[in-house]
């Protein structure tokens, strides 16, 4: 929907991923069904529907009874996911993830598409770089913030496997294969991408690879960027943050609003245990018109930025 | 699956679900006295439907409360957690002597029902609006697994003027979920006023009918019609139903009657003994 660039060549849209895996684990399990509200194109989840027109629960566009409707089909014994745009999921339905998901801590997956900034043009309205904020402080609710498709495919796998509330934000926008090796996910638990004691950069989602770029070009100046991928931020894996603290300089990049994410996660830890020199990037709130691309580039939420950042924060140490 | 009081109700269902109503209601307005909490006035428009429920028309096993045949009770207007409290407890869920706990610190019997603290219930309530999409999904499990299980869910009146209850009423129409049946406590009062001062709900059979539901309307007191409308199999109807139980807040005790002071009002010494000398 987007006019975005087009993505380098073998970069993934992640939603492939989401639909290729809820497809593998549907041909598993019985459980499994999909609840969307009219999203059925926008979640790639066209040949589901081709394959289980029983098992998909079209609500129409209605946000509130599509997380409704998900609890429900876990009472029922199912094993829903609910995928919607990441924007109208959460601002739309906050009510229903609150009481009906988080406090009734019922086994629903909602999956939130196409989440930050991936919509660019179409405004703030379209935009979902608040949803982590709302999301991470209700209780039992997992949050996961996947960083390319090796990962998204292990917690779509990581989320039908665990009885509770899951929410898992999943972008349209491409992104690299990290290509780790003998990587494991886990929720709950931190991945260091790239070892280094002179500051640590903890970034999660779409802003992982461009973590990781940042960490190359400050190399190339002789300094050690530890990358942290936070994936899950509830619950959040303090005894990480407290071990990157301890470069004596923490950088946090996410594709989300810079008040109340995974910026402001890690600093209620720092600030309660171990306060060192933080720089928190993201978007300043509602944003210009602008492509996704564009409102990144503009934003300085890119490798040149990033080091920027951490060049600036090293000069606090 | 069969109710507990199965061997009783063969005999007479309507007198063994009249003197389970008349229980409740003082059960719960003694537990809305001593927490000097609650919402009374509702706790007693729903009394009625509650006791045909569970004492008439429910497949619940108290022993096994999650049971996958189960019938499902949702109870959207969570408010009304005294009348809701009481029949679980009459109903074998926990035992009676919890009521005396109701909203004391750390007690299992919130304000709202919490399905992790108490057996029975389905999903947490509180705020209005949430029941019966909830309920709807639900019923769509049933309906996906050809399940036997009936999904039943109590909205206040007020409430509707929710408006995901209209994007859930859209979705039971549209997929003809004949295993649902909606009832409406239509006491005609919302928390300070009548709802037809407020945000009219008239003429509300035609919006179910518009919306794809069968809809029946009864005199919400009348156990023997309840008891009727609720237990008739859904079999074959093709529609979700939607009972519009016609009733009064504070029904039972004069001072109380089609009175919005009692919406959450609470008695004091001397209303609750006259109460209880009328709810005989």
């Amino acid at each position: 929907m987007s006019a975005a660039a087009p993505a380098p060549a073998g970069w993934h849209d992640c939603r492939d991923t989401f639909s290729r895996t809820v497809e593998a684990l549907a041909e598993a399990d019985p459980r499994i069904v999909t609840v969307v509200s009219d999203s059925v194109g926008s979640s790639k989840l066209v040949n589901f529907r081709k394959r289980w027109p029983e098992r998909m629960v079209n609500v129409g566009i209605a946000e509130q009874t599509v997380v409704a409707v998900g609890a429900g089909l876990a009472n029922g014994g199912k094993i829903p996911f609910v995928s919607a745009a990441a924007c109208f999921l959460t601002a739309r339905a906050m009510e229903q993830i609150k009481a009906d998901v988080a406090y009734t801590n019922v086994n629903v997956k909602l999956i939130g598409q196409s989440s930050g900034i991936a919509y660019g043009e179409l405004g703030p309205t379209h935009h979902s770089i608040e949803d982590m904020a709302w999301l991470r402080l209700l209780n039992n609710l997992t949050l996961i913030v996947p960083s390319d498709p090796w990962e998204t495919e292990q917690a779509i796998r990581a989320a039908a496997a665990l009885d509770g509330p899951v929410f898992i934000r999943v972008s349209r926008m491409p992104v690299p294969d990290l290509k780790r090796s003998n990587a494991k996910f886990e929720i709950g638990r931190a991945e260091t991408l790239r070892e280094g004691n002179d500051l640590a950069i903890i970034a999660n989602g779409v802003m992982v690879h461009r973590a990781l770029a940042a960490a190359e070009a400050l190399a190339a100046d002789g300094i050690a960027a530890r990358v942290v991928n936070m994936s899950t931020v509830n619950p959040l894996d303090e005894a990480t943050i407290l071990e990157a603290a301890k470069t004596g300089a923490v950088v946090t990049v996410e594709e989300h609003s810079v008040r109340g994410g995974l910026g402001g996660a890690v600093a209620e830890v720092l600030a309660t245990h171990d306060p060192v020199p933080m720089r928190i990037l993201g978007f300043p709130g509602f944003l210009p018109t602008g492509s996704a691309d564009w409102l990144l580039e503009h934003f300085h939420l890119n490798a040149a930025g990033i080091a920027d950042a951490a060049r600036q924060l090293l000069a606090r140490k | 699956m069969t109710f507990p009081a199965s061997a009783e109700l063969r005999n007479d269902p309507v007198a063994l679900i009249r003197d389970k109503a008349l229980w409740i209601r003082r059960r719960s307005f003694q537990m809305v006295y001593e927490a000097q909490l609650g919402h009374p006035g509702g706790d007693f428009s729903a009394a009625d439907v509650l006791a045909t429920l569970y004492f008439g028309v429910l497949r619940h096993d108290p022993a096994d409360p999650r049971n996958p045949a189960r019938d499902r009770f949702v109870m959207s207007k969570g408010h009304c957690t005294g009348a809701f409290y009481a029949v679980l407890a009459a109903a074998g869920f926990f035992p009676e002597a919890d009521l005396s706990t109701y909203m004391q610190p750390l007690s299992k019997l919130n304000g709202h029902p919490n399905r992790n603290y108490l057996p029975g219930v389905e999903t947490n309530t509180g705020p209005l609006g949430h029941g019966l999409p909830v309920s709807v999904g639900i019923a769509i499990a049933g309906q996906i697994d050809k399940a036997d299980y009936r999904t039943f869910v109590l909205t206040g009146d007020g409430e509707l003027q929710e408006g995901s209850n209209w994007e859930a009423a859209l979705t039971a129409g549209h997929r003809k979920l004949e295993n649902l049946t909606l009832i409406i406590d239509r006491n005609r009062l919302q928390q300070g006023a009548r709802t037809e001062e407020t945000a009219s709900l008239d003429p509300l059979d035609d919006k179910w009918r518009a919306f794809g539901w069968h809809v029946e309307m009864v005199d919400g007191h009348d156990h023997r019609a309840l008891y009727e409308v609720l237990s008739a199999s859904p079999k074959g109807r093709g529609k979700p139903l939607c009972v519009i139980a016609n009733t009064f807040k504070g029904k039972g005790v004069s001072f109380m009657h089609d009175n919005v002071a009692w919406h959450h009002g609470v008695p004091n010494q001397e209303q609750y003994e006259q109460a209880m000398r009328e709810l005989v």
